[in-house]
């Protein structure tokens, strides 16, 4: 399984061979190093953690930069775990190469989505909205009635209503690649992927 | 964002000549029916260019058979054949939107000369 974290370049379209437009998003996707390597005897499971994105010394606390030197690695924004298999077939410290990733192949996206802060039902669960004229007065975008009547005497669970919106894990699967350039390490996908421009975003490729 | 410049670069095309809103243009477009591919002209009028980079779109307006059409072609379309300039227009704005509500002789567009682009030149200097 192929793994590998990125960040978020920019969406674009492009025209293919039928000339039809199609929406493509563009990432960065490592160079990612192999920070720690979890096995079943040393943590009770399998895992790969990376890292993924240079930043300063000043900017990481010392336990973090301790850690980093383990693996000999520059200071890194980002650490990531990949529940892998058979994790002793990686080595700490390595860098995952970035031909890994094929034109052709279909990958996972998984990010954080775009804020949207306290958002109300017409935007959050797409309801309608009541009626613009016709006598409404002050009621817009409201969601309406929300219960029944003394029986059952509350309202449901699950009730959608207004409420924080966004800024949530967001997986995408099944996206093409369009593209790969393993020197600069950029890949072109398929379609829209969570988050905003220039976010992190982890990238899983299908088996 | 400089790198999905590079990455639409290589699909803009070059080939094509200039024109802007006001020309009169032929747009050869291929039309696929099933395994056949044969070329479609579009002759009308530029009523706007809308867009950049590889993005970029533009409107032809024509009157075919008494009924105005619109048709909006993606500029670096690999669906286009060619576009053929016909004639230059002579207009004073980017988007002819006025054109659409006009008919007959008050649809019509001067035609760009020399003539009529030295005239303001010499207008200028007189100015002075």
């Amino acid at each position: 399984m192929s793994f590998t974290l990125g960040k978020k370049l920019g969406m674009t379209r492009l025209f293919d061979k039928n000339g039809n437009h199609v929406p493509a998003t563009l990432i960065q996707f490592g160079p990612c190093r192999v920070t720690q390597v979890k096995t079943k005897d040393t943590d009770g499971y399998e895992a790969v953690q990376v890292g993924f994105g240079l930043t300063k010394d000043k900017s990481l606390s010392k336990p973090e930069l301790g850690h980093l030197r383990k693996s000999g690695s520059d200071p890194l924004r980002f650490l990531c775990e990949f529940r892998v298999k058979d994790a002793s077939s990686y080595k700490l410290g390595d860098v995952l190469p970035a031909d890994r990733f094929k034109e052709g192949q279909m990958v996972t996206v998984s990010g954080v989505s775009k804020g949207r802060g306290f958002a109300g039902v017409i935007k959050r669960h797409g309801f309608s909205s009541p009626n613009a004229s016709h006598g409404t007065h002050e009621y817009h975008r409201h969601p309406g009635a929300v219960g029944a009547h003394t029986d059952p005497g509350r309202l449901w669970k699950g009730l959608r209503l207004p409420g924080h919106m966004g800024a949530a894990r967001v997986t995408v699967k099944n996206l093409d690649i369009i593209k790969v350039d393993p020197e600069q390490n950029l890949m072109l996908v398929r379609g829209a992927v969570p988050g905003a421009r220039n976010s992190l975003v982890e990238i899983v490729l299908n088996p | 964002m400089r790198d999905l410049h590079l990455i639409t670069a290589s699909q803009i095309r070059t080939d094509l000549p200039k024109f802007k809103a006001g020309d009169t243009v032929k747009v050869h477009v291929r039309v696929i029916e099933g395994d056949k591919e044969r070329i479609q002209v579009f002759q009308g009028t530029v009523l706007k260019r809308n867009g950049a980079g590889l993005n970029e779109m533009f409107t032809v307006r024509k009157v075919s058979a008494g009924v105005g059409v619109e048709r909006v072609f993606p500029l670096h379309s690999p669906r286009l054949a060619t576009v053929e300039l016909v004639r230059e227009g002579k207009v004073r704005r980017a988007k002819l939107y006025y054109l659409s509500s006009l008919q007959g002789k008050a649809a019509r567009i001067k035609e760009k000369t020399p003539a009529s682009s030295g005239a303001s030149g010499a207008r200028t200097t007189t100015n002075k």
